[in-house]
């Protein structure tokens, strides 16, 4: 896709800035709740590390998923089930919510990657349609009403979550875990074979790789940590609902990380937390939030493809 | 699971109605997603806000201009057409050459706008249509009772889909515009105008959206939703019949529909899966769909 223009043009920044980078972004995510509702941060991290769960698939291996609502759902359903009737330790629940996501993944991974392009984009919007209609009939997951008041318990027996400073951290810790193992996937060799099979499937087929498979795992992890993030998403709500499997975030996800800038590292954490700010302060407005989604999405995609950060990379010359 | 044995021939012959009348409905959309796919080699995910937005066409002259469903059924497509022709000339066609995604993208875009314009004005509820005053009633069959109006539905679409196939495969401007999506360059050549082909494909993608929108107005309940729910169920349907036939999707769109009513009599909580679970087996197996000539 076109984002992979950006990237050649540009060289990756020295050691000493993204270490400074990186030590801001620590203390200001330290700071933060000090300042900004801390359930909002959280749940725009949530967001942020499902649309960077999203973008490896869109960015780095090229394949649009319009279905990934199914692994934040479900996965958010699994770990509301597990602490509320199981009692399950959070954690723990999170683990398995983002392992149930992972199973799902492979399921309809193994089934996806068989077709490209726009195909692939209608076969995840089908089985995530199945599994929101799965969600809609299954009597743990409660139906329209979802699962309410699942309350998260406390981590490793000790550290009570429902201290919304505690949780914060927990929501801090979990989601940078999400984007390292996204960050040394993308900047592992087999994330070198992903942009390979994006840049040109037919030469990395020639060259031996067995792409099919490189698509499948990249799926997976996806998939993993989606659900990672909807496990998370779903402690901090305390609760478990149809939304969160349904069309609609499937949707939002992508937009998110159209905003922000697909092939970015960075680029879908900007847009998460701008969408996420944008649903906060405009909650008044009903049904003309989807109307102004709606026109982003046709600006992005007529005047800015690259996205914010994207746009950014091409002004700096920098990755990043 | 004695219930399911005493199936009544009534229940059975019912339900398979449903699914036919459903059936119509997925050969309607899936249809002119894969005319629109041939010429223009894009994903419209904007069909189902189209076929919303011609029963809220036909809802609005019944209403507000008191014109009746057979003025609708001709004024909906055509207003809807051209809401399309204009789509594709302001918006759509900016993505030439690009990669066919962002022309996803963008017509999900569109359908949010459209979608969410229309939840605002008219909520989220249903707005009920009259059936025709000419198309009331029913006729006893013996084993059951066909109404009138499901009648009609399913002989139109089925007409409107063979006579799009016959259009499309057997005259001049059928092998024009299958010529076009070859090879454009040379049909632009030889002094055939591509882009206003291009254009109007997509509007007649979009009126056949339309046309299936005012038929299903009296069947359904007029919302904004109808759309948005059905087009998932369209998407396996095409991916499932492979985008390359237009017979194909007219076959899997009615096949598809009476499958599903059928799981309705017999295993009724997987109704609203089987034509997913099918979409799974038919990847398995046969990857490029059943019509399909390549992956």
């Amino acid at each position: 896709m076109a984002a992979s223009q950006v990237v050649r043009g540009t060289f990756a920044p020295g050691k000493a800035v993204v270490s400074a980078v990186l030590a801001l972004i620590a203390l200001v995510l330290m700071l933060a709740p000090l300042v900004i509702y801390p359930v909002f941060v959280m749940q725009a991290l949530c967001f942020a590390l499902f649309a960077c769960a999203f973008n490896l698939l869109l960015g780095y291996a090229g394949l649009l998923s319009f279905g990934h609502a199914m692994f934040l759902g479900s996965a958010g359903y699994i770990c509301a089930h597990g602490v509320k009737e199981w009692g399950l330790e959070p954690l723990a629940a999170v683990l398995i919510g983002a392992g149930a996501a992972a199973a799902i993944g492979l399921f309809a991974g193994v089934l996806a990657v068989r077709r490209q392009g726009i195909y692939f984009a209608m076969i995840t919007v089908a089985f995530s349609q199945m599994i929101y209609f799965y969600c809609l009939q299954a009597q743990f997951t409660h139906g329209e009403d979802g699962i309410t008041n699942a309350q998260p318990g406390k981590l490793l027996g000790i550290v009570n979550l429902s201290d919304s400073t505690n949780m914060y951290y927990f929501v801090v810790a979990g989601t940078v875990f999400g984007f390292w193992m996204i960050y040394r996937t993308v900047n592992s060799p087999f994330g070198d074979v992903l942009k390979a099979i994006r840049e040109n499937e037919p030469r990395a087929i020639s060259l031996g790789y067995r792409v099919d498979q490189y698509k499948l795992a990249a799926f997976v992890i996806s998939a993993a940590l989606a659900g990672l993030a909807g496990g998370l998403k779903a402690l901090v709500a305390q609760n478990a609902s149809l939304t969160d499997v349904s069309f609609s975030t499937s949707g939002e996800v992508v937009l998110m990380t159209l905003l922000g800038g697909m092939g970015t590292l960075s680029g879908p954490v900007v847009g998460a937390f701008l969408i996420v700010f944008m649903k906060f302060f405009l909650s008044g407005l009903g049904q003309w939030v989807t109307v102004i989604q709606g026109l982003i999405f046709v600006i992005c995609v007529l005047l800015f493809p690259r996205g914010i950060v994207g746009g950014l990379e091409r002004l700096a010359k920098w990755s990043l | 699971m004695l219930l399911h044995s005493t199936i009544t021939s009534q229940q059975l012959f019912g339900q398979l109605l449903v699914g036919l009348i459903n059936g119509s409905f997925y050969a309607l959309l899936s249809l002119g997603l894969a005319v629109i796919f041939g010429m223009l080699g894009i994903v419209n995910f904007a069909h189902g806000a189209l076929y919303m937005l011609g029963a809220y066409v036909a809802l609005f002259l019944l209403r507000e201009l008191s014109l009746s469903y057979w003025v609708a059924l001709v004024v909906g497509p055509l207003v809807v057409g051209t809401v399309g022709a204009l789509l594709q000339r302001t918006l759509l066609r900016r993505l030439a050459g690009l990669d066919p995604l962002y022309g996803l993208l963008l017509t999900f875009g569109v359908a949010l706008v459209i979608q969410g314009a229309f939840e605002n004005f008219f909520g989220a509820s249903g707005s009920p249509y009259p059936i025709p005053v000419q198309l009331s009633g029913a006729q006893n069959l013996g084993f059951m009772i066909l109404p009138n109006y499901r009648l009609w539905v399913i002989s139109f679409s089925l007409a409107v889909c063979l006579s799009t196939w016959l259009v499309v495969e057997k005259t001049k401007l059928g092998a024009y515009l299958r010529a076009a999506t070859e090879n454009p360059a040379l049909v632009q050549a030889f002094g055939i105008n591509v882009p206003r082909m291009i254009m109007l494909t997509y509007a007649f993608g979009a009126a056949l959206a339309a046309l299936g929108g005012v038929l299903a107005a009296p069947i359904y309940q007029v919302r904004p939703g109808m759309g948005a729910e059905l087009v998932s169920v369209v998407f396996a349907v095409v991916v499932i019949g492979g985008m390359g036939s237009i017979l194909g999707s007219i076959i899997t769109g009615f096949a598809l529909g009476l499958i599903e009513g059928i799981t309705k009599v017999f295993y009724p909580e997987a109704s609203s899966t089987v034509v997913f679970v099918i979409m799974a087996g038919v990847l398995l197996l046969k990857p490029a769909g059943l019509f399909g000539k390549t992956a």
